[in-house]
């Protein structure tokens, strides 16, 4: 599987997975897309990265573990569950924020943080077992 | 095509089955997973089938305009799906730690748990 | 505890027992009011919905209990580390004293039927614990256990028959009781709490686990199997006799087990040599007595249950503790290695003096009062009487024949060599029987004091109605209650002089009886052979077996249903086809939904006969693109995308592991397997095909899918309603769910982990090692 080509297209080809999989996952409130794809998406670009340099490469690049990847994502979401405590609504009431940047107006609200969370938990999860079973495979 | 589509449902719920009645563990786990495709398809199915109109409100407007597909039953497949392969990961991996630990992949060879001779229960205070 | 020991370890049990000296103490100030008639009751709430409340009430009866268990247990805690002293867990056992006394105290108090049942229950459990306590033993275990499950046995009862009566009655207060006499179920009420009352307080033919009981500590027998716990069953008896009172069936019920259990009981006693198995079975027989007399059930009867309680709880623990301090002191307390002990221990012999005279009967002592109000209340009774009166005359002639063997023989006659030098008991143990006896014969000559503030208090609240005491130390010549006094002790000397002769005579009888026992020991391993013998064919350990049977269960849940509520007939009504081929309808589908369908079968077909792992992996694959097609083409994006994803990774992943696995992928059933698995899945499959055509054929409610659909875009702001539905309105199942998958790789992590920890295939050097 490690040939030339594999190795030399593989950077491409995760770049262009990991920013679609982060446009999948904002996107996902008004269409198809979300935290589940995303993550499922930027997880198969990082095995396929794993695949083409090495396990030890790819974990260096990531700088960070994937399964603490998943513990923030999974912190997050609560974290964003419990804004709503300084609204005084009950848990995971969501709260919506509309930033006018002249032209667009950008929506921010505790729900993408949500999926944001869900996101980072898909990819860290999948990754990390990704890349466990091919440091066995290399060993 | 509903019913169609129940048949359908009906293979894959048989085949699960067959499959996880065999003793083999890999055969096993293939099972695992077509049943578990069998289940969400029973979900998408009894929710009711709509050809093409996803459920997605169209800019601009507070409700869709005509028909859409049931959101509810895909709503709760879709993280059925995600969990459906983290479980299967997790057993897959289990299947193999226990080949290498107990170099057997029939499930009647492995009886860590509940050895062949247990002993019976002791009959004193 | 253990600090309070720590910092003054010789004092402990002085410390100790200054809490049941002051419960003591409190529960007297209440002498007064209770006999001028009143009573206490207090409430907490407990479940306030179901109006339970945890109710105490303190009448003569319950504080004539009181007063014993805390004023006896005040002595037994004095005793307790004086005789365990330098024992490792001292204070454990010290601990479930306590707690035990709490136990009894609640019991004796409460007025609620619950929480006499769960103090009742509480009893059990702690008697369990001290009974066990040393549990390196055999004895003590089996003694434990059983006294656990008989006694639970009558908790159970006592459980059942305050539901009962509670269903009659309305109540759960004991004080607000009416009488279920008269009711159909009035016989099921009586037995309930006669089984509870009969197994807690020994009873024939529940006698067998009070002398097993023995095994505990002495101090446990001087408290628990005196004057406290075993009297649980008297108290409820007698608690009850307001309520459940006055019907013949259960007078004559009390006086048959409550006589058979007298003579039986007196009998083994004589038949023991160690003192303290006759001291457990002297109780048994006096338990048996005070049934009797709460069967006789007349004024004079159960005022002379109240005395015959005190008198006994007096004398009794106060012999057990002479017992305990002899085997303490001597090494020994077999009878026959016994004698000449009044020189060597001479307070000790004077509170077994004490005691001996009291549980004989001489004059100015409670004992005779309890004899003579036995009498009394019979001579004065129907003559069917006579039969209950010769009975107790012979119980107490024995009764009295023991008495003395234990506390005088031991003391008298010519001095024996014991296996340790003999001396006097430290003071802490000497307490006990000392202020006991003296208490018995102090009571005894505050005779008017003891009569109108303990006597009748506690019998009016037994008869319900006044009953005046008629106590007095005047000998009266005239009665017969006083001849049949001098007759029993007579008898009583009798015993006592030819005790070696009759105890040959009934060893030789019994070595053919005795045997409940033994009973109890067959019913127990039967039931654990019979655990065993079922749970070896429910778990034979066959993972294929425990599948057949979960599918099977699904078959018939799926099929049962669609039978009984007519589904199939529904679908398709067999009785009345008509015009069949109406019915065959060719599914409308399109060309490429057709290819879909084909494509998702040529997956399944592909698994099933795949002959080698990556074939496997593959059609794996295809059948999870066929659903993720067949997502896409009816409206479900998301779901296609992720189903596509899973799908690369799942041909992925696996490819990783199952290339370094040797799996065999032939299915090896043999053909009756195969045939029957086969079989089982197919009925699964069409009975879930058949079970979702009668869901197609209903109709659908839509309100929540309506609600999502009408309010995605103006609350949530999602145009996306499949996204919205996880994040924003099932937020929290979602969170649930993301835990789940990040459990998994963690999980996952774990086990390929451990592997890292042990390079060395272990499988293969271990085959080889065996």
């Amino acid at each position: 599987m490690n040939t030339v080509i594999f190795r030399t297209i593989a950077p491409l080809i995760v770049a262009i997975m990991l920013m679609f999989s982060v446009y999948v996952c904002l996107r996902g409130h008004n269409e198809p897309g979300g935290g589940f794809i995303g993550g499922l998406i930027a997880a198969s670009a990082l095995a396929i990265w794993g695949m083409a340099t090495g396990v030890e490469t790819a974990r260096k690049a990531l700088r960070v573990d994937p399964l603490a990847l998943a513990g923030a994502g999974v912190f997050a979401a609560a974290l964003s569950g419990l804004a709503s405590v300084f609204t005084g609504s009950p848990f995971m009431t969501s709260i919506w924020l509309y930033l006018d940047l002249g032209e667009t107006s950008v929506p921010l609200s505790t729900p993408m943080i949500f999926d944001i969370g869900v996101y980072f938990v898909v990819l860290g999860t999948i990754t990390s077992i990704a890349l466990a079973l091919q440091s066995g495979e290399e060993s | 095509m509903d019913y169609a589509l129940a048949v359908l449902v009906g293979l894959f719920i048989a085949l699960g089955v067959y499959l996880l009645l065999s003793r083999s563990i890999i055969r096993m786990l293939l099972g695992v997973t077509i049943f578990g495709n069998g289940v969400n398809l029973l979900i998408f199915t009894a929710g009711r089938l709509t050809r093409e109109v996803a459920p997605i409100v169209p800019t601009g407007l507070d409700q869709p305009a005509g028909p859409i597909a049931n959101p509810l039953p895909q709503a709760l497949i879709l993280t059925a799906i995600v969990i459906g392969f983290a479980m299967f990961s997790f057993l897959l991996v289990l299947a193999y730690r226990a080949y290498q630990e107990l170099d057997a992949d029939d499930t009647d060879t492995m009886r860590l748990a509940e050895p062949e001779d247990t002993p019976r229960p002791p009959l004193s205070y | 505890m253990p600090l309070v020991q720590r910092f003054s370890a010789p004092f402990s049990g002085w410390l100790l027992a200054l809490v049941p000296a002051a419960i003591f103490v409190f529960l007297l100030q209440f002498i007064g009011p209770v006999a001028g008639g009143q009573t206490v009751a207090t409430a907490i709430d407990w479940v306030p919905a179901y109006g339970l409340k945890l109710s105490f009430l303190i009448d003569g009866l319950s504080l004539t209990f009181a007063l014993t268990i805390s004023g006896v247990g005040a002595l037994i805690v004095l005793y307790a580390p004086a005789y365990l002293k330098g024992h490792p867990h001292l204070g454990r056992f010290m601990g479930f004293m306590l707690a035990f006394m709490g136990a009894m105290l609640g019991l004796v108090l409460a007025d609620s039927m619950l929480a006499l049942f769960a103090f009742w229950e509480l009893t059990s459990v702690t008697s369990f614990l001290l009974i066990g306590f040393d549990h390196s033993r055999q004895a003590a275990r089996r003694a434990a256990i059983q006294a656990l499950v008989i006694t639970n046995i009558g908790g159970m009862a006592l459980l059942v028959g305050a539901i009962l009566v509670r269903q009659l009655t309305g109540s759960w207060e004991i004080s607000a009781l009416g009488s279920p006499a008269g009711e159909p179920l009035y016989g099921l009420v009586l037995a309930c709490f006669l089984a509870a009352a009969f197994t807690k307080s020994a009873q024939v033919p529940f006698h067998f686990w009070l002398p097993n009981a023995m095994e505990a500590p002495t101090p446990v027998s001087a408290f628990l199997h005196s004057a406290t716990m075993v009297q649980a069953g008297v108290y409820l008896l007698a608690r009850l006799s307001p309520a459940l009172g006055g019907t013949a069936a259960r007078s004559t019920i009390l006086l048959v087990f409550g006589g058979a259990t007298l003579i039986w009981e007196a009998l083994g006693a004589l038949r023991q040599t160690d003192l303290k198995q006759m001291l457990a079975q002297t109780t048994i027989a006096s338990l048996g007595l005070l049934v009797m007399l709460i069967g006789l059930g007349s004024e004079t009867a159960i005022a002379a249950v109240i005395v015959y309680f005190v008198a006994h709880a007096f004398y009794k623990a106060a012999l057990f503790m002479v017992v305990g301090a002899i085997d303490h002191e001597a090494g020994t307390r077999d009878i026959t290695a016994l004698g000449g002990l009044a020189d060597r221990m001479p307070l000790t012999f004077i509170g077994a003096a004490l005691a001996a005279l009291s549980m004989f009967g001489l004059p100015f002592t409670l004992g005779f009062f309890a004899k003579e109000e036995i009498y009394a209340g019979l001579s004065d009774g129907p003559r069917q009487d006579i039969f209950a009166l010769s009975v107790l005359v012979a119980g107490n002639a024995l009764l009295g024949a023991v008495g003395l063997l234990v506390a005088i023989k031991p003391f008298l006659g010519a001095e024996v060599t014991t296996p340790k030098a003999a001396h006097e008991a430290p003071i802490a143990m000497l307490a006990g029987p000392l202020v006991l006896g003296v208490a018995g014969v102090v009571a005894a000559v505050m005779t008017d004091w003891f009569g109108t503030s303990v006597l009748e208090p506690g019998a009016t609240a037994i008869m319900g109605e006044p009953v005046t005491s008629h106590l007095t130390l005047m000998i009266n010549p005239a009665s017969i209650a006083l001849w049949l006094s001098v007759l029993t002790r007579g008898l009583a000397v009798l015993v006592y002089q030819q005790a070696a002769t009759i105890r040959t005579l009934l060893r030789r009888a019994s070595s053919v009886l005795w045997t409940a026992d033994r009973v109890f020991d067959a019913v127990m391993f039967g039931l654990i052979r019979f655990a065993g013998a079922v749970t070896r064919t429910l778990h034979h350990g066959r993972l294929e077996l425990y599948l057949v049977t979960v599918f099977a269960m699904l078959a018939l849940a799926l099929f049962v249903p669609l039978l009984a509520l007519g589904g199939i007939d529904a679908l398709l009504p067999i009785s009345d086809l008509g015009d069949w081929s109406a019915r065959l309808v060719w599914p409308d589908l399109q060309p490429y939904e057709w290819a879909v369908a084909l494509l998702a079968v040529v997956g399944l077909g592909a698994v099933l006969v795949a002959r080698n792992r990556l074939v496997a992996i593959v059609s794996l694959g295809i059948q999870g693109t066929a659903v993720a097609l067949i997502f896409l083409l009816f409206g479900a994006p998301d779901l296609a995308f992720t189903q596509f994803m899973v799908e690369v990774l799942s041909v992925v992943i696996p490819a990783l592991v199952m290339t370094r696995l040797r799996l065999d992928e032939r299915d090896h059933r043999p053909f009756e397997d195969l045939a029957r698995d086969g079989t089982l899945a197919l009925v699964c499959g069409a009975g879930v095909s058949l079970a979702l055509m009668v869901v197609l054929s209903g109709t659908l409610d839509t309100r929540l899918s309506d609600f999502f659909t009408a309010t995605s875009v103006p609350i949530a702001h999602g145009a996306n309603i499949v996204n919205v539905i996880p994040v924003d309105y099932r937020g929290f199942d979602t969170l649930g769910e993301i835990s789940v998958v990040m459990g998994a790789g963690i999980a996952i992590l774990a086990l390929l982990q451990r592997k890292k920890a042990m390079p060395d295939k272990p499988a293969q050097a271990r085959k080889a090692a065996s």
